[in-house]
């Protein structure tokens, strides 16, 4: 269900600590996000494109990583550009497209597949594992990471328990369509979904508990030391600050 | 942790056990004994419902009892604390591996304990890698565990509880939903362990390939192989294929 398609790889962006990209992503994502300047959100992207080639990944499975997104924009383009109040680019009776709209546009656009690509490059290139290791050596509670490494573990128990009571509901003639009886059969599934996850989560409590667990985190993950760990962070965090100084200058 | 074991020492000892579920009042344990000595191999067959998981989670301090004593090691254990203590010399291997094994990949699993134990990173792994090595499955170390097999979970969550080491083995159906090639391979795992072990089971093929003594439960209640007859009967007749009444 959860394919890690780029985790696995040997380029110079995979061999970077787990903490030291999380925190290069923490910084650049912001920086891209309260940008509010066309150039520079272009600057970002191009910052996007390089980690993106840096990381050495597969053209075409990135740009399927964006399809989501795209779906998105899309409504962003039929909506935005019309309702936007500002100075009218284009008039067609009733509808009218402003430039401010345009521009609104175009920054939404770039920023959001920049962040998308920055999350590509430095997130998705790591296990999730690892990704639970570098959270917890950046300091997010334990508890947090252990949300994120269960749920990793069991959403696809969840997704096989899911299909297997609306497999026996089909077996049993049970037909989906818009009305009340499907609808409260799914509410059925669905709640039998949470009984059991509230079920399974005390067995593995208990589990957890026959080994030994005592809430702490412990994590196998080990990344040699690398300099270009704090070259890395240190470039990124340079272009960050500067390109943040640049736009308030420029303003 | 200083636990003394000789040969022929009991290892788990209930004595008068009885457990209800809280707001009823059926008992599912009912003054019940049972004891566990060093080297003992013991299989438990017994219909659904009689209690078997309910008996193994007291062992484990997981249900409270209503009353008796649960001795470990000659230790009588009351609190949780107590049982925190001898948690990590028993070994539960869960009825589901899904909820025993947690971790993302199958090492990390297996190096949970021994990380628990408060072994160092470089010594979790040497272990969780030597008792891999020693099922056979060492070549999925790396493997994310939801994409893993029935059967391979299944041996997967035996390592995790052999990695630490336990004193005794206690297993909840184990072969439940494994075809016969993982099923004559935990045979084999269990038949060279050197450790005592406890094995509830619906099989009883399976149960008689891996234990010494058969017991079963009724009312709460154990039942020794003296006071048991589990005999089985293979016969022959002349209706051949077709589906036919016994009378």
């Amino acid at each position: 269900m959860i394919e890690e398609k780029f985790a696995y790889g040997s380029s110079f962006i995979h061999k970077l600590d787990p903490q030291i990209r999380i925190l290069a992503l923490i910084v650049l994502s912001f920086a891209a996000a309260l940008c509010d300047n066309l150039y520079l959100a272009v600057i970002y992207f191009v910052i996007s494109i390089i980690l993106i080639s840096l990381a050495g990944l597969n053209r075409i499975d990135v740009l399927k990583r964006l399809k989501p997104l795209f779906w998105f924009l899309l409504m962003i383009w039929i909506i935005l550009p019309l309702t936007f109040d500002g100075d009218i680019m284009y008039r067609f009776y009733w509808l009218k497209i402003t430039y401010q709209g345009l521009i609104l546009c175009c920054k939404i656009t770039i920023k959001s597949i920049t962040i998308m690509l920055i999350f590509v490059a430095l997130i998705a290139t790591m296990t999730i594992a690892s990704l639970g290791s570098g959270l917890h050596r950046i300091h997010v509670p334990d508890k947090m990471v252990f949300l994120i490494l269960m749920s990793y573990r069991y959403i696809s128990v969840i997704e096989e328990e899911y299909k297997r009571l609306l497999r026996a509901a089909k077996f049993r003639g049970f037909k989906p369509g818009t009305n009340v009886h499907s609808y409260k059969t799914f509410a059925y599934i669905a709640g039998m979904l949470f009984v059991r996850a509230s079920l399974r989560a005390q067995r593995v409590h208990q589990a957890m508990l026959c080994r030994g667990f005592n809430q702490k985190f412990h994590t196998l993950d080990e990344y040699p030391p690398n300099r270009l760990n704090l070259i890395f962070l240190m470039g990124i965090f340079g272009a960050s600050l500067s390109l943040v100084i640049l736009e308030i200058i420029w303003v | 942790m200083g636990f003394i074991v000789t040969a022929n020492s009991s290892v788990i000892k209930l004595e008068d056990i009885s457990f209800s579920y809280p707001g009823s009042d059926t008992k599912i344990l009912d003054h019940l004994n049972l004891e566990i000595k060093q080297g003992d191999r013991i299989g438990m067959i017994a219909p659904n419902g009689s209690g078997k998981t309910t008996l193994l989670h007291t062992i484990m301090g997981l249900c409270k009892p209503d009353s008796g004593t649960i001795k470990v090691f000659e230790k009588v254990l009351n609190h949780e604390k107590d049982f925190l203590l001898v948690r990590s010399k028993i070994g539960l291997l869960f009825q589901d591996s899904d909820d025993q094994l947690f971790c993302p990949t199958v090492l990390d699993d297996v190096a949970f304990g021994p990380l628990n134990l408060g072994f160092s990173r470089t010594d979790a792994i040497d272990i969780a890698r030597k008792t891999l090595e020693k099922l056979g499955i060492l070549y999925f170390e790396k493997s994310v565990i939801h994409k893993l097999s029935g059967g391979q979970k299944r041996l997967v969550a035996l390592a995790s509880v052999l990695a630490m080491e336990p004193e005794v083995l206690l297993l909840d159906e184990p072969t439940a939903g494994l075809d016969n090639k993982v099923k004559e391979k935990l045979i084999h795992i269990l038949n060279s362990l050197d450790i005592s072990y406890f094995v509830i089971s619906h099989e009883f093929d399976f149960a008689n390939a891996v234990t010494d003594k058969i017991y079963s439960m009724e009312n709460g209640r154990i039942l020794r192989d003296d006071e048991i007859h589990i005999h089985r009967h293979e016969h022959i007749h002349k209706h051949g294929k077709h589906p036919h009444i016994h009378k």
